[in-house]
């Protein structure tokens, strides 16, 4: 690999400060990016914040999917279980799961929240030492979810784990989180809120509701709790958490990333203001009525389950609003695409976004859902919004970010396409494999002979997955070595002896 | 939309932020409240009541949630001819969970469906098959829980989860939780005694004998469901 030196072409290696420059355009007026009237200098940004999350999403993101190929290890090869309580799957799978979710894209989300508001308002953060205690509190949190959950310590709801001391505490860091980033907003110095702020909004806001409300419980010791509903109350307040936590943890954030972002990226303006407004609403106000999706052929009641149904249909308009939004910036930059990684990763990120958006409605209805639910599909799914949208939105950011938060060019461009194609590979390796067990596994369940009996007894299915599950473990390996690749990448960029970037562009600063 | 005559959304909602967030949390209520205040209310009330859990099955319940069996099994027979053929031939009926703090619905079938496990096998099935699930199941992919054969559950604790479950809503009275370290040793030993005749010997408050417990009531209440079922429909 070798230290690029080429002209200073490329996106990652153009000054921070000229990155703050607006981009021209018409679909969204300049106003509402950052204020191009002022004439103050550059404020003075709180930009080691952004450093910080940025290292937590690079680390917990490879701690995060470890654990992944260790679990799907643990489904192809049972022994992999160890026979230690504190490894098996039952266990190790939540921590899976809370640590890509909160650590990984928690961190992400953190990371572009804090280096995007602060130059959409044009001021440095309300408070840094709420952004201290944000960051600090978060750690702590996940550090607490690695103790808890290999020990057996959880309150048993799919992303709602954590016992209820650590609820607390997340609840506490979350609204200093929102004092922090509405302080901010009110006292900004810009007029307009631009699009990746109502997103931002949104999130923050949603997030609370559901987390308080969906951990309601009794407790009867400092570890266990009991919640206050019971049966399929329980069952549906939790997938309205669920369903939403996907919503406003993977999805409304994310998009704010992408409508700040990928515009900065490929240096164009975001190609429509009216379908950001429209797509906007639409889908905060569809995606909470989706829930019951997650209950198709429960004992929950028809209507909620119809209901459900028809909102999670109605959702493909608003979804596909946003990835049109976002494909169609790149519109008169595809020349581009074929070179920059960061746009590269993005357009993969945003079609998976396209196709999980388009496969969550058809998995709704109840007839698809009668073959999908309780099969690999759904984890083939979720892991095309995952590894797709989340995992590949997020490595564009930082490759975005890092060269402007350490003040120096990208160590290496070879490996940032060698990471993007690991990603892809692997993730399409994945995902392809789960798709064909799921409509397999499914499939065989439902078989009858002609006399009316079943046709596979429950184990034939299982012993035909494993192969599927072998290629997921080296499909989840390669996506895990390129993250790899990039931390590496990141490290030999910041600790690169190479002039700052920011030497030789002072007249950007004036 | 033109560029000199700004949206009204553009003039007023983008400029100020208290109005967009007030808005942004009007837009995210009313979906849940529409669908969750009537299941609150209304969908509370059952067709039948069923016995709470005994105290040894909330302890074996606990042990259940704290593995994770969710992970790989559901809870859920569905209404689908496939669904019932195999699992025990009656779909699942809301009342059936009533006591399920927190739902384990589960949403994986990496193993069977355990809503009608429930006197499927034999104690000393369960026994063996949790030791070893390759000594009951030869291809199975399940984990070996070993540990569970050796700790043992807490009377004190269960206590506890008796007296949280009924401030949630659960219908115990004094005397069971008073009383609830002599019901564990008394529903323990049953299980013990009847492990003894084949040839296993553990005992009382080990947490596998719990874990037993539970799964043994697993689906064993749709009998007086159905038939309340049927009083209902010969009442129309
Ligand atoms: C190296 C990459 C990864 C591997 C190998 C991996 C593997 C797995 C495995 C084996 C499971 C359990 C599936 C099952 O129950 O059958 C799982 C579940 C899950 N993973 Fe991953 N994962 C990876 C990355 C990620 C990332 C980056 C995210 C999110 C940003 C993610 C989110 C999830 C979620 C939400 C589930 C639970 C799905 C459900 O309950 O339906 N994973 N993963
Ligand atoms: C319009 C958008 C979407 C709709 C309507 C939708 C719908 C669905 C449906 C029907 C299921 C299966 C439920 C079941 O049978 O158990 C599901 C599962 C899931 N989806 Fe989506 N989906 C959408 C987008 C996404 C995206 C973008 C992501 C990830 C970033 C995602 C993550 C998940 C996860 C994690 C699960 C598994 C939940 C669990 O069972 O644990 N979904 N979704």
């Amino acid at each position: 690999m070798h230290v690029c030196t080429t002209a200073r072409t490329r996106i990652w290696e153009r000054s921070p400060a000229r990155s703050d420059v607006d981009y021209v355009g018409k679909p969204v007026p300049l106003s509402n990016m950052s204020d191009s009237n002022s004439m103050d200098p550059r404020p003075d940004y709180d930009d080691a914040i952004a450093r910080w999350f940025l290292i937590a999403t690079a680390v917990w993101g490879a701690v995060g999917m470890l654990v992944g190929v260790i679990i799907a290890l643990q489904l192809a090869w049972w022994p992999a279980n160890t026979g230690l309580s504190w490894l098996s799957f039952g266990r190790l799978r939540p921590l899976h799961t809370n640590a890509v979710i909160f650590a990984f894209a928690g961190n992400a989300i953190f990371t572009g929240v804090y280096y995007s508001t602060q130059r959409l308002c044009r001021r440095r953060m309300y408070s840094d030492t709420m952004s201290k205690i944000h960051f600090y509190g978060w750690q702590l949190i996940i550090v607490l979810a690695a103790i808890t959950l290999p020990l057996g310590l959880t309150q048993g709801k799919e992303y709602a784990e954590l016992i209820w001391p650590i609820d607390v505490l997340i609840a506490v860091v979350w609204l200093v989180f929102g004092a922090n980033f509405f302080g901010t907003v009110i006292k900004r110095k810009t007029n307009h809120l631009y699009v990746a702020l109502w997103f931002y909004m949104a999130t923050i806001i949603t997030i609370t509701v559901l987390h308080v409300f969906n951990n309601l419980a009794i407790p009867s010791s400092l570890t266990q709790s009991y919640p206050i509903y019971s049966g399929l109350t329980d069952a549906l307040v939790q997938w309205w958490y669920g369903h939403n936590a996907v919503a406003f943890f993977l999805t409304t954030p994310f998009l704010g990333l992408m409508y700040y972002f990928l515009p900065k990226a490929a240096e164009r303006p975001v190609f429509s203001y009216r379908l950001s407004i429209i797509h906007f609403w639409s889908l905060i106000f569809l995606y909470i009525w989706a829930g019951p999706h997650h209950l198709l052929y429960s004992a929950l009641p028809d209507w909620a389950q119809s209901v459900g149904m028809a909102f999670s249909l109605m959702l493909i308009a608003p979804s596909w609003g946003g990835m049109l939004n976002g494909l169609l910036t790149l519109r008169g930059a595809w020349d581009r695409v074929r070179t920059d990684p960061i746009l590269k990763m993005f357009v993969v990120g945003i079609t998976f976004y396209g196709m999980s958006t388009f496969e969550g409605p058809m998995m709704s209805i109840r007839a698809v859902n009668s073959l999908s639910h309780f099969t690999d599909w759904t984890i083939a799914h979720v892991h095309s919004g995952a590894l797709g949208w989340v995992g590949m939105t997020t490595f564009a950011m930082m490759y975005y970010l890092v060269p402007r938060l350490w003040d120096r060019p990208l160590f290496s461009q070879k490996a940032a396409e060698t990471h993007f194609w690991m990603a892809t590979i692997g993730l399409l390796l994945y995902v392809v494999a789960l798709w064909t067990a799921g409509i397999t596994q499914g499939l065989m369940w439902r078989g009858v002979n002609p006399d009316g009996s079943l046709a596979y007894d429950f184990m034939a299915t299982v012993v035909r997955l494993i192969p599927f599950y072998w290629i997921r473990v080296l499909g989840g390996a390669l996506y895990l070595g390129g993250t790899l690749v990039m931390i590496w990448n990141f490290v030999k960029t910041a600790t690169s002896t190479a002039p700052p970037l920011s030497a030789g562009s002072e007249e950007a600063l004036a | 939309m033109s560029e000199n005559q700004e949206s009204f959304h553009s003039r007023v909602i983008e400029r100020r932020a208290g109005l967009m967030a007030v808005l942004t949390t009007i837009c995210i209520l009313i979906g849940g409240i529409v669908e969750i205040i009537p299941m609150y209310t209304v969908g509370a009330a059952h067709i039948v009541e069923t016995p709470p859990y005994t105290p040894l099955q909330v302890a074996g319940r606990d042990i259940y949630v704290r593995e994770g069996c969710y992970n790989c099994h559901s809870q859920m027979v569905r209404p689908m001819r496939s669904d019932v053929l195999r699992y025990g031939g009656q779909w699942s009926r809301a009342a059936e969970y009533q006591h399920d703090r927190p739902f384990q619905l589960g949403s994986r079938r990496l193993g069977p469906d355990l809503a009608r496990v429930g006197g499927r096998w034999s104690n000393s099935w369960h026994y063996r098959h949790m030791e070893d699930p390759r000594a009951m199941t030869p291809d199975s992919i399940m984990p070996a829980y070993a540990w569970l054969l050796r700790r043992k559950i807490r009377p004190n604790a269960v206590k506890a989860s008796l007296r949280a479950l009924r401030t949630a809503g659960e219908p115990y009275d004094d005397g069971t939780i008073n009383n609830s370290a002599m019901l564990l040793e008394a529903e323990g030993q049953m299980i013990v005694d009847d492990l003894a005749g084949s040839g296993i010997t553990t005992t009382w408050d080990t947490e596998v004998v719990a874990l037993i417990a539970y799964l043994q009531r697993l689906g064993t209440d749709i009998g007086a469901i159905t038939a309340a079922e049927e009083r209902e429909a010969a009442n129309e």
